[in-house]
């Protein structure tokens, strides 16, 4: 139970998204656009990458840090939802045993690095992904969906979901609620009994639409919907577009790593 | 059985978000034409329904671990495959935006891999063909549950197939498949009993939910064989297409595999001038051009050279060095904005 709190604890994020911070202002479009980008750079590394893909913390850390958002929020959420790239990443070590590189004398197999560069490139996107819900709040994303020309239709019933996540969602909690003080033990959970519950659920929540659907018409809906249109590009947007994307380029294609570590290497000669 | 960002390379998880945008722009016009204007709310409110059902979790039989449903199938048949598709893609959406199940790039792979199988196999190919003139209650499960597990197994394979031509794992296709598919086929099999277990108890409760959401059947039976396999087929020179020109624009991310098969990697770098020319300024501003430490035990580099690929221990060294600096610079960034934040907050 203590798994799915967690897991479904998206109110977080959202009061998060409601910030006013120098990265919550920044275009919708620009953030998507610019993450994007960011994860595409990050994903092109080979699979024995690992000391280049450092400079690209500098991305999900400024923010984390310029949004003001705290890490250990993020954090949590990140080691949730590890187990599947952990999962396919482990099998590496055990595969490629060859040795390819050994720093001070110390034997590191291929399979290791493989290894450690998925999941450094794993918590990079994923965390990107967090923070860009995080610094710009869900409505916001489906205005630059709109704004980016994905089918009305699609942006309109995405809003709608995330209206109505909130409140279905307290209702199965209630359902689980009643459930659990119903029950003992493992009892309860039989698929008869859940099978009878997501029923309730699903028609209920079908009722519901139906009388959103009444509300909507006697409110005067016609078959469209307007979506809040909040933000402009202006003059920093572009810049942040521009600066974060040629350091993503730079980082790309100069090993900086090697760079600093070498004449840090060659001071102490 | 979300795919992660990680695991995926840029060519990969480009072709795979083309195919799915593609699809959604499909469904969204066929909606367009024919949608009841119920649909939207009815659309929003089901894929909200999904999230709340997936907290309800049931004991898987015989193991005792417990589990939620996925719902792809349920959404499928209660809404019509391209309502359904496009449900299961916000559903996705959210999902990767909140709760970073899989992340942007991947998005895309799982959209095709959870939607395209129960909207556009498992629905209008195995489910309305079977129940299509017979709905008894046997008949409605027996057909549940096959399109549920096929749809799973497809989505699955797909998981499999994106992995390798990443070339991100080691494990050997045949490994991949056994590890796969029976988990997917127990998985489907469960998931198709309890989705045709709910089918039938609604069906009990309204059956007009089921059996009777006309703009929704009216739009559901235009699906043919033919139909879908002329999607398929376009869709896939879109995803050639979109294939090729990652390749032919990003030869960094396939550099590795081109580099396994003809051994030459130094072709891209004539290709493209820009790189070249940084490349050029690289070589000046670096301290030592060719990137290595002065190794101090040679004897042992030339030990390690003949595993593949012969990295030397002085580049070696310096990554790491190089890697703790950069990470530390990382860190009194972050601190520093923190810093500048808390003052100005003051001010």
């Amino acid at each position: 139970m203590s798994f799915d709190l967690e897991f479904f604890n998206i109110g977080y994020l959202d009061t998060l998204s409601y910030k006013d911070t120098f990265v919550h202002r920044i275009d919708p479009r620009i953030k998507i656009i610019v993450s994007f980008i960011f994860i595409l750079f990050v994903v092109s590394f080979q699979k024995y990458e690992v000391s280049a893909l450092m400079p690209f913390f500098l991305y999900p850390v400024f923010l984390l840090t310029a949004g003001n958002i705290p890490l250990k929020a993020i954090a949590k959420k990140i080691v949730f939802v590890s187990p599947f790239a952990v999962f396919i990443g482990i099998f590496n070590p055990l595969l490629d045993t060859g040795v390819i590189l050994s720093p001070f004398g110390i034997p590191v197999s291929g399979g290791w690095l493989s290894f450690i560069s998925i999941i450094m490139k794993f918590v990079l996107t994923v965390s990107t992904a967090l923070l860009l819900i995080a610094v710009t709040s869900f409505p916001g994303i489906c205005e630059a969906l709109e704004r980016l020309k994905l089918p009305k239709v699609f942006v309109i019933q995405l809003l709608f979901l995330y209206r109505y996540l909130f409140v279905l969602l307290e209702e199965s909690l209630r359902m689980i609620r009643a459930r659990d003080a119903r029950s003992f033990g493992k009892r309860g959970k039989e698929m008869k009994t859940f099978i009878r519950l997501i029923s309730v659920l699903l028609i209920r929540s079908v009722e519901r639409a139906e009388r959103i659907f009444c509300a909507m018409l006697s409110r005067g809906f016609r078959g469209e919907i307007k979506v809040l249109r909040r933000h402009t590009i202006n003059a920093y947007d572009i810049l942040f577009l521009i600066i974060s994307v040629t350091m993503f380029y730079l980082f790309r294609s100069f090993h900086i790593v090697n760079i600093i570590g070498e004449t840090v290497g060659r001071s102490f000669r | 059985m979300h795919m992660a960002d990680a695991l995926l390379s840029p060519a990969v998880g480009g072709a795979m978000w083309a195919g799915s945008l593609g699809t959604i722009i499909y469904c969204a016009k066929k909606l367009r034409d024919k949608m009841d204007e119920k649909m939207i709310p009815l659309m929003g409110v089901l894929g909200a329904f999904i999230f709340a059902g997936q907290m309800i979790n049931f004991t898987i039989p015989g193991t005792g671990s417990s589990g939620h449903i996925g719902g792809g199938m349920l959404l499928a048949i209660l809404l019509g495959p391209y309502a359904a598709f496009l449900v299961i893609a916000s559903v996705l959406t959210v999902q990767a935006f909140f709760f970073a199940d899989g992340g942007l790039l991947a998005l895309g792979a799982n959209i095709w891999n959870l939607g395209i199988y129960p909207c556009f196999i498992g629905y209008p190919l195995i489910y309305r063909a079977i129940v299509r003139k017979n709905n008894s209650p046997k008949l409605i499960t027996f057909a549940t549950v096959l399109s549920v597990a096929i749809g799973l197994q497809l989505g699955a394979l797909s998981v499999v197939l994106e992995t390798r031509m990443s070339g991100i794992t080691e494990l050997p296709l045949g490994t991949f498949l056994l590890l796969m598919q029976p988990i997917h086929l127990a998985v489907g099999l469960i998931e198709g009993f309890a989705t045709a277990g709910i089918i039938l108890y609604v069906r009990t409760l309204r059956p007009d939910i089921v059996d009777d959401i006309e703009g929704v059947k009216s739009v559901a039976s235009g699906v043919s064989l033919k139909k879908v396999l002329i999607t398929m087929g376009i869709l896939a020179l879109i995803t050639g297409g979109a294939f090729s020109w990652f390749a032919s624009n990003h030869p960094d991310g396939l550099e590795w595999s081109i580099e396994k098969i003809y051994g030459k990697p130094e072709i891209h770098r004539k290709l493209n001038p820009v790189s070249e020319n940084l490349a050029k300024l690289q070589e000046k501003t670096a301290i030592l051009p060719d990137y290595s430490l002065p190794s101090k035990d040679g004897g042992k580099a030339e030990e390690t050279a003949p595993s593949w690929p012969a990295v030397e221990p002085g580049t070696s060294i310096s990554g790491i060095i190089g890697g703790l600096m950069v990470l530390g610079l990382v860190i009194v960034f972050g601190f520093g904005i923190k810093a500048m934040r808390k003052m100005r907050d003051r001010a």
